[in-house]
């Protein structure tokens, strides 16, 4: 098999390696992007390798690279723009909302924009302000967008592949603390559906639902449960837009609890929405109410707090424990 | 702050009493004597050929002034293209006062009018190739005119009975937009397509003044010069972003932006259609040529309010909109060609009756115009399906059977 070790940053440049060598119409639009490889260098070489016209060094203004990729989306491209950090986002927020989201619907079905959002995010870098953030509830808000974010090297991979080849917009998260994680990419492998999530952990006692950094903390999770005699299945939901229920209520069904983990804050944030729908689909088995693990309301705190802030291992844990004693 | 904002504001609203005190004061004020000057003449409404930033190939009077930039762009125009030129200003006018009537009557929800601006857009609309392409505001009934999309369909939107509704492609005439400035990214993404596939074709995006304040416009100068673009900013200058003058968006004629952005600006006089032809044809022609992004400013009225929801007399006066009837568009043409002989009372006639016939055939489709069916809201919501969007439909189906159970008793 083609099966090859590789960091999860290193999958997503391989990825898009592919995706220019295989359609000519794919372009790679961002700030750095190009001579300097991005500043994760996620887009390393590329530039060297496809040129200036395929791999784009844009202007700093993040409203012009959405703007111009629905643009050329509109000429036939197939545009996969950068944004550089989560927090920088919102100059395009505008673009993305209006127009990006909107203009398949707008056009009854005539347009199509397959436009790639890559967005480095979430926390645990010790990152100064706005380089932390974890935005992906706002725009799962908004219908005509695509919300994904894989957790590993192997899903990076893939759901790059299958993101490019969508005909809707899709917003990539990359969970960029776990950039340099390794992990086995087959990149002759068949993926399974993009938006389909995946039973990671098999368990009986309780389910604990992640997507992108926080997959591999309730990896962990489940195993320090395991020594306490707990038996936890862990979901890695991979796309938040659309979100797998049948998957996460056919787990729950089984266990009868759930604890939903992300970084982004609790409030409005993807856990409500699931626990909601969860709520509703298996309502007569859950033995406890869906917990949340997540961020305050709070804007994302200084470096130094940021340990304080996240969801680590005893915070997911506790979840655990009162889920439990329920 | 206020003492600067009222001097430029006092300088234009008193420019056509007293331009000599008023408007030096403003100058000081400002520190630009060019703005000052272009400022004060458009409040007067004596913008004149004689006004070397304004490009005029007709006079209000209908009287062709020659331009030795401009003119080799309309030189070979025959009797028949200006008769041409002066039926799509007519038919416009008409179709837009048809759906201002029609909003009247309950049938649309609203409508944003182009009374006053003909000239600028069926100019610079007759100045594209079928090949070139189009991303208008919401105004833009002319330009779609000369795109040959069916004025019907500009109307689904503002009765509500879609968001948009016509294929881009079609006539490379894109979606109504109404975000303000939007737009114009889309338009500099597209023509960096076009140079990206080697076509020789051009992209012209519309906006207005109001539209010039927007981070999005001048993103998209920045692009459209970066990566030097085939594309034509035109902008309809038609003084009011609806209750806020121009004063209230810049501070320097706006066709002088250009220049920062190391692309040239042109302000042309928007009520005249030949000189709104050329300008864009020259425009259109340096984005063929390579030679990268035009802004184009047309100094033109919005003669009506800026939708049928607004009230001008709130906030403008009845003696500047007179000023700017005197310099109307379709007048002004007709009396082109009527000095030249190039059209007779047979002529005016035909477009006349013309007219009549466009009105009715649009009133008629209005009217005929069905609601969408209620699961309309589920369509298109993704080119690539979405299980929620699939769910919530299902759902909804089923809540409304229920009704029809109860019903069917």
């Amino acid at each position: 098999m083609a099966a090859e070790k590789m960091a999860l940053a290193k999958a997503i440049n391989e990825s898009l390696r592919r995706a220019l060598e295989e359609d000519p119409k794919v372009l790679i639009m961002g700030e750095d992007v190009g001579r300097l490889g991005g500043v994760f260098r996620v887009t390393d070489g590329l530039q060297k390798d496809f040129g200036e016209s395929r791999v784009i060094d844009t202007p700093l203004a993040e409203s012009g690279i959405v703007g111009t990729a629905i643009g050329l989306a509109l000429r036939g491209y197939r545009p996969v723009v950068e944004i550089q950090f989560d927090g920088f986002v919102f100059p395009a927020y505008d673009q993305i909302v209006t127009q990006l989201a909107k203009m398949h619907a707008r056009s009854l079905g005539k347009v199509k924009l397959p436009v790639v959002v890559r967005i480095p995010y979430g926390g645990g870098i010790g990152a100064v302000e706005h380089h932390s953030e974890s935005p992906e509830a706002l725009f799962a808000h908004v219908a005509g967008l695509k919300i994904v974010s894989p957790s590993n090297a192997s899903d990076a991979y893939w759901m790059m592949q299958q993101a490019v080849q969508s005909d809707d917009p899709v917003i990539y998260f990359e969970p960029k603390r776990r950039y340099w994680d390794k992990g086995e990419v087959d990149v002759e492998a068949i993926p399974g559906p993009l938006h389909k999530a995946r039973v990671v952990r098999e368990g009986t006692d309780l389910t604990l639902a992640a997507y992108g950094p926080m997959v591999k903390l309730c990896h962990e999770v489940a195993a320090a449960a395991a020594e306490e005699g707990k038996s936890l299945e862990v979901l890695d939901l991979r796309s938040v837009s659309p979100l797998d229920f049948d998957t996460i209520q056919a787990s729950v069904e089984k266990t009868g609890r759930l604890v939903v983990v992300h970084e982004a804050p609790v409030f409005f944030g993807s856990g409500a929405e699931i626990a909601a729908r969860i709520t509703e689909r298996c309502f007569y088995h859950l033995e406890a109410p869906v917990l949340r693990v997540g961020g305050f309301h709070a804007p994302y705190p200084p470096a130094r707090l940021e340990e304080a802030y996240l969801p680590d291992l005893d915070r997911v844990l506790d979840a655990v424990d009162r889920s439990l004693a329920y | 702050m206020t003492v600067e904002g009222t001097a430029a504001r006092t300088s234009r609203r008193s420019a056509g009493k007293k331009s000599g005190t008023s408007g030096t004061k403003a100058a000081g004020t400002t520190g630009t004597k060019r703005a000052t000057r272009t400022t004060a003449k458009k409040g007067s409404g004596t913008v004149t050929a004689a006004d070397p930033d304004l490009v005029q190939l007709l006079t209000p009077e209908g009287q062709r002034v020659k331009n030795a930039e401009y003119d080799r762009y309309v030189a070979g125009i025959t009797p028949e293209e200006l008769r041409g030129l002066y039926r799509d200003m007519v038919l416009t006018r008409r179709f837009d006062a048809e759906a201002t009537a029609l909003q009247r009557q309950g049938e649309l929800g609203l409508w944003a009018s182009l009374l006053g601006q003909e000239a600028a857009q069926i100019g610079s609309g007759r100045a594209l190739n079928d090949d070139d392409y189009v991303f208008p505001t919401y105004r833009e009934h002319g330009v779609a005119w000369c795109r040959g999309v069916d004025p019907v369909n500009l109307l689904g939107m503002f009765r509500g009975v879609n968001n948009g509704g016509w294929d881009p492609n079609s006539n490379n005439f894109h979606l109504y937009t109404i975000v303000i400035g939007s737009q114009t990214l889309h338009a500099t993404g597209y023509a960096m397509g076009v140079a990206k596939d080697g076509a020789d074709s051009a992209v012209i995006a519309y906006f207005g003044d109001g539209a010039s304040s927007q981070g999005d416009v001048a993103e998209s100068f920045t692009f459209s010069a970066v990566y030097n673009a085939p594309v034509v900013f035109f902008c309809q200058n038609n003084q009011w972003a609806i209750s806020e003058p121009t004063e209230r968006q810049t501070r320097v004629p706006l066709y002088q932006r250009a220049r920062g952005y190391g692309f040239p600006g042109v302000r042309v006089d928007g009520n005249d259609v030949l000189a709104c032809l050329a300008v864009t044809k020259w425009a259109l022609e340096r984005a063929r040529a390579g030679e990268g992004p035009t802004l184009v400013e047309a100094f033109t009225y919005r003669m009506g309010a800026h939708t049928t929801s607004d009230d001008p007399t709130r906030y403008r006066s009845e003696e500047e909109r007179l000023a700017w009837e005197a310099k109307d568009p379709i007048l002004r043409l007709r009396r082109h060609l009527e000095a030249g002989k190039h059209a007779d009372e047979a002529f005016f006639a035909e477009v006349e009756a013309e007219s009549e016939a466009l009105g009715k055939r649009v009133r008629e489709a209005v009217r005929a115009m069905p609601d969408p069916d209620h699961f309309a809201i589920f369509e298109n919501v993704y080119a690539d399906g979405h299980a929620l969007v699939d769910e919530e439909r299902a759902q909804f189906a089923a809540y409304q059977a229920s009704f029809a159970d109860a019903e069917g008793v």
